[in-house]
């Protein structure tokens, strides 16, 4: 019994003890941000890896996540004789919804991942150790052009992520179920609002990007210096970090749309 | 009172230093003067925190007590920019040479001038190839680290540590893992470099015969504390018990060969009461 309070303690400690680690590295991490505009190169270079090669993934999951919406959707409006409004459910749904979490899911998975596995393995061959011996500071010549890529591409993954996915929805919906092509677009104009749907999940779109690259970036930064340490951490990032995405897209959605 | 960076002072002044790791205690009260222009080897068993000794100087760690002047200059004290102003006059050979993977040979040698410097392209190209023909791997400029051997990638990392001409150099078990073609040209380089250079050199290492047959010093440490010093020679004429055990490699002594616990005949007898019980 004092085994399973002591060991609680111990590991709720532990826990805090990381998450100030990760909080002193997110300072550090924002003081170094001037790195992006004096050397712009490295960050553009870390964009094409996190977010370009990310793109694949993005645009073939969000054209199957449209197209099956569209079905789903269609099964139920055409219930109510309301197949017209198939563009509407479907853009909604990917604009406030789906596409920024799964797309940071998707995120997590394949850049979050790569991020922790390169800095834990840079930091296990004495790469980064090296770097500071050399007087060049880590966090700013690794770190934080990292950080700053994944924050700029998630949301612009997002929005393409959603942009496919209402094509997707089209071909299946247009296509194949034989809605009406004009109202397929007309009804997407008139539910879909700017501020209320778009910027929303826009602001989802950041918010993810930034937490999911944080804790990619940390746990590359915090693993341990073995191969173990660095499977756990990858491990770590992908479902810390889908832990917090839809966490957080509770909270945020509650906050955008609870109050209404 | 920092010390005066004078020709003759020492290079590097360790006093009283202590440092702990969680509950083991790596250095306690230990202290050691640097010469400068000459190469030291530290020294000692493994797990007696050499390299740790290494990165207390380049300033990676902070002591919990005493204190390290490099240059006159107390380490721990030094502000950001001026520990980093330090470490440019500082190369590091780590033992892994911890290249920097996703860059060529030639573009890490450059690395240091790249981040320090703004030579234009054809200078800084000069500056490298320059340094790679002192390490014998001019051919191997556009190779990838993954692609090095071992002594290779060691001798790419002495490259890039000399790109910033250091007037002091820290090597990190130099001789460690390598083929004796290897170390052969790692030991002649590291005596090269000293000499062509200027440099204070400082190496940790626990290849005996290298370290002895390179050194103008020697420093020999154990349990935290430096047990004997002086050049080698002295050192091997005059060895204590402990030191004449560490230079000879016999594998028992004042070291013993047993990891000190229960004695054996009661560790035996213990087990065999308990299966009674």
């Amino acid at each position: 019994m004092t085994d399973a309070i002591a060991s609680l303690g111990r590991s709720s400690i532990n826990a805090l003890a990381v998450f100030g680690r990760a909080f002193v590295f997110l300072l550090r991490l924002l003081a170094s941000l001037d790195v992006v505009v004096r050397r712009f190169g490295l960050t553009m270079v870390q964009i094409y890896s996190v977010g370009v090669r990310s793109l694949v993934i993005i645009v073939v999951a969000g054209l199957f996540v449209g197209m099956v919406l569209a079905y789903q959707a269609y099964i139920t409006l055409v219930n109510f004789g309301a197949a017209e409004a198939l563009g509407g459910v479907v853009a909604l749904s990917l604009v406030r919804e789906l596409g920024p979490v799964v797309t940071a899911l998707l995120f997590a998975g394949r850049a979050g991942s790569a991020l922790t596995a390169e800095l834990g393995l840079m930091k296990t061959t004495e790469q980064l150790s090296a770097m500071e011996m050399m007087a060049v500071n880590p966090y700013r010549r690794i770190f934080a052009p990292r950080f700053v890529a994944g924050f700029v591409s998630m949301p612009l993954l997002a929005a393409i992520f959603s942009a496919v996915g209402v094509m997707g929805g089209y071909l299946v919906g247009v296509g194949l179920l034989g809605v009406d092509s004009g109202a397929y677009f007309s009804q997407m104009q008139s539910v879909t609002d700017w501020n209320e749907d778009v910027l929303s999940g826009v602001i989802k779109s950041i918010v993810f990007g930034f937490v999911v690259t944080w804790i990619a970036v940390f746990q590359g930064f915090n693993a341990q210096p073995t191969s173990e340490g660095i499977s756990r951490a990858t491990t770590q990032t992908v479902v810390v970090s889908s832990l917090a995405v839809l966490g957080l897209d509770f909270i945020l959605t509650g906050l955008m749309f609870g109050a209404g | 009172m920092a010390e005066p960076a004078v020709e003759d002072s020492p290079h590097i002044v360790i006093e009283n230093l202590r440092f702990r790791r969680g509950r083991k205690m790596i250095f306690d009260d230990l202290s050691m003067r640097i010469p400068r222009g000459q190469v030291t080897t530290v020294m000692g068993p493994s797990g007696s925190g050499k390299t740790t000794l290494l990165r207390l100087i380049g300033g990676q760690l902070r002591p919990d007590k005493g204190r390290i002047w490099v240059d006159g200059q107390e380490v721990a004290k030094l502000s950001t920019r001026r520990l980093y102003a330090l470490r440019k006059r500082m190369g590091m050979l780590f033992q892994s040479g911890a290249l920097l993977t996703d860059l060529t040979v030639f573009e890490n040698v450059a690395f240091p001038l790249r981040e320090h410097t703004d030579l234009p392209e054809d200078v800084l190209h000069t500056l490298v190839l320059l340094k790679l023909e002192a390490v014998g791997l001019r051919a191997a400029r556009d190779m990838d680290p993954a692609t090095l051997s071992g002594g290779m990638a060691r001798r790419v990392a002495l490259a890039r540590a000399i790109a910033l001409d250091p007037d002091l150099i820290l090597y990190d078990e130099p001789f460690t893992g390598l083929d004796p073609i290897t170390m052969g040209q790692i030991v002649s380089l590291i005596r090269r470099t000293n000499q062509s250079l200027g440099l204070t050199s400082v190496l940790v290492s626990h290849d005996v015969a290298e370290a002895m047959a390179i050194s103008d010093q020697v420093v020999l440490i154990a349990d935290g504390r430096v047990v004997d010093a002086g050049p080698p020679d002295e050192l091997e004429a005059r060895a204590s018990d402990w030191s004449a055990q560490f230079l000879q490699g016999r594998p028992d002594g004042p070291v013993p060969f047993h990891y000190p616990g229960a004695a054996y005949r009661e560790d035996l007898l213990g087990h065999e009461e308990r299966r009674d019980d």
